[in-house]
């Protein structure tokens, strides 16, 4: 094989990726604070903050506390909305040779359709459809917990563009796959999972919770395993590639989750532990490959059961 | 790149009062570009977020941070057990938005509490031509006095109750020196509620003034947005963000509707 060949090459959806690490929404910005770190060409993509129809202002805070191996996070889809992220952010964007992924949400189908159409002449290379956060009370959370809500919108943002289009889920569902499944059967290209899972913690001296949204989404190592197994089941579940994420902090807890099925992963909570995170799984993700001797597409979904 | 991570040699450690840590460390590119007012943020073993510290002290020729911090939880309690001989893994310069710095302008320089340690960056660059008050809770959380008077700047202490200094709060002796005494501008950190007194005075004698502050972080650096402080401009609230649009705001922005 040739040394100078990249293993970590993958496609997805008809999108070719340089590698598979990409920073999860909510968590980098539209990139352009972490370039102060590195060139945003080095990472496979990018999936952008969560942009709605019009402006958002979030929620109060406190939006964040700490947890064992893990944080609890309630922004609440602050965003400049979706006509100033194609003016501002999307011009910016397409200048650092790296897949965008534009990450939208709504509070009512129409909300989606409406983003979803703006973006389809855009120079976004997919659309990753939050339907799963738990932060915005009128928020797509709402159509992520049941089949219906979940086809329903990937049937209307089908519909209103021609990019590949990338469902979110939500985990806090009792059957993660049978959601996945609904979005195939109406047109959805690939899944990304998981979302958050809904926490909550109490300040035992105030009595409050530290949250001022009471509750927030629990993300980091502490969800790994979590995420694996929603990934695994989720990917025997469909025939659509899913998009892996959930507590990945090392190269290792990848190949974890490409071998449970997913073709891509988001790295979220790990960068606020160490920013430099995606690129020391890229570097781990290609030693691995070279001492494996094999390209790194060849491990996804190769988990043998017992 | 402007921001830097990696592990910096901790080369000078005290602990000046009961909780609080005062550390140096060698990092050279962080001193050549840290700003007064900024901070950076440390990562401790076995916890997801990092710990944000402002910067107490920048020396360029020697290529040194000073931080000084207290212990409020799990988190800076291991932060405390860092020793010389070890290392300390910071993302830093941090910060958008440090204090405003005139030359040859009158400063009137205020901390509160654990709100002090920033302070004395600001305190050194106006020196004789400021007055730093520093408040404490009581004489055994007294700290970096000598190092304000070292500033050259006229100093005064006081506690809330009155065991070192004079006893009574940051804004009676802010007041006080208003009598006779009219800054160019007014910087200070603590609590909210000093701040909330400091930028009403302020505001009622027309001095502008900075205010330093705090809220809970994530990434540090504008990426995940919870750090969020509601602020008014041009007339319109929205939430900024601590981290990359502070930590230092105009007092006007943050107390708006006093």
């Amino acid at each position: 094989m040739n040394e100078n060949k990249n293993r970590l090459e993958t496609d997805f959806c008809g999108i070719k990726f340089k590698n598979p690490i990409i920073p999860a929404s909510g968590t980098f910005g539209y990139g352009r604070e972490y370039e102060e770190f590195y060139p945003l060409s080095t990472l496979g993509g990018i999936s952008v903050k969560g942009t709605t129809g019009k402006r958002r202002n979030g929620n109060l805070p406190p939006r964040i506390a700490e947890t064992p191996s893990g944080m609890l996070n309630s922004v609440g889809l602050q965003n400049p909305g979706i006509d100033s992220f194609i003016e501002k952010e999307l011009p910016y964007l397409k200048t650092k040779n790296t897949v965008i992924i534009a990450n939208i949400a709504g509070s009512t189908a129409e909300e989606y359709e409406e983003i979803a159409g703006k973006l389809d002449n855009t120079d976004v290379d997919m659309l990753e459809v939050n339907i799963s956060c738990p932060n915005v009370k009128a928020g797509g959370a709402a159509f992520g917990v049941s089949c219906e809500g979940a086809g329903t919108i990937t049937k209307i943002v089908r519909r209103a563009t021609k990019k590949p289009v990338m469902m979110k889920l939500s985990p806090n569902v009792t059957d993660i796959a049978s959601i996945a499944k609904a979005c195939e059967a109406e047109g959805a290209d690939a899944v990304s999972l998981i979302n958050t899972l809904l926490g909550m913690r109490i300040d035992i001296n105030t009595r409050r919770p530290i949250l001022h949204n009471n509750v927030g989404g629990l993300s980091g190592p502490a969800v790994f395993p979590v995420a694996v197994r929603m990934v695994w089941q989720t990917a025997n579940a469909v025939n659509i590639p899913v998009c892996g994420m959930g507590g990945v902090s090392s190269w290792e807890d990848a190949v974890e989750m490409m071998m449970a099925g997913a073709s891509l992963i988001q790295v979220g909570a790990a960068l606020f532990t160490d920013p430099m995170t995606p690129l020391k799984i890229i570097d781990g993700l290609e030693d691995y490959c070279r001492r494996q001797n094999t390209d790194l597409k060849n491990i996804v979904g190769t988990v043998m059961p017992w | 790149m402007k921001y830097c991570q990696g592990l910096y040699p901790i080369i000078r450690k005290e602990n000046p009062a009961a909780g609080v840590y005062d550390l140096s460390i060698l990092c050279p590119e962080i001193a050549a570009i840290a700003k007064c007012g900024q901070f950076v943020n440390i990562r401790i073993d076995g916890f997801t977020l990092r710990r944000p510290i402002s910067i107490c002290e920048i020396d360029r020729q020697k290529g040194t941070l000073r931080i000084v911090f207290q212990i409020r939880g799990k988190g800076t309690k291991a932060m405390a057990e860092l020793s010389p001989g070890g290392f300390i893994d910071m993302v830093a310069p941090l910060g958008g938005r440090g204090f405003t710095l005139q030359e040859g302008a009158q400063a009137i320089i205020i901390g509160g509490g654990i709100g002090n340690p920033p302070m004395l960056e600001l305190a050194k660059f106006y020196g004789e031509n400021a007055i730093v008050i520093s408040g404490f809770r009581n004489a055994a959380a007294v700290i970096l006095q000598e190092d304000f008077k070292g500033t050259g700047a006229k100093t005064f202490l006081c506690t809330d109750d009155g065991t070192a200094g004079e006893k009574g709060f940051v804004t009676d002796i802010l007041k006080r020196e208003l009598q006779t005494h009219t800054p160019d501008i007014i910087c200070a950190c603590g609590p909210m509620p000093m701040l909330r007194g400091i930028a009403a005075i302020a505001k009622e004698k027309g001095i502008r003034s900075e205010v330093s502050l705090e809220e809970r972080m994530g990434c540090g650096v504008g990426g995940c947005l919870v750090c969020a402080c509601r602020t008014v401009k041009d007339g319109e609230g929205i939430f900024a963000h601590v981290c990359k649009d502070g930590p230092v705001f105009d007092s006007k922005e943050v107390f708006s509707n006093e």
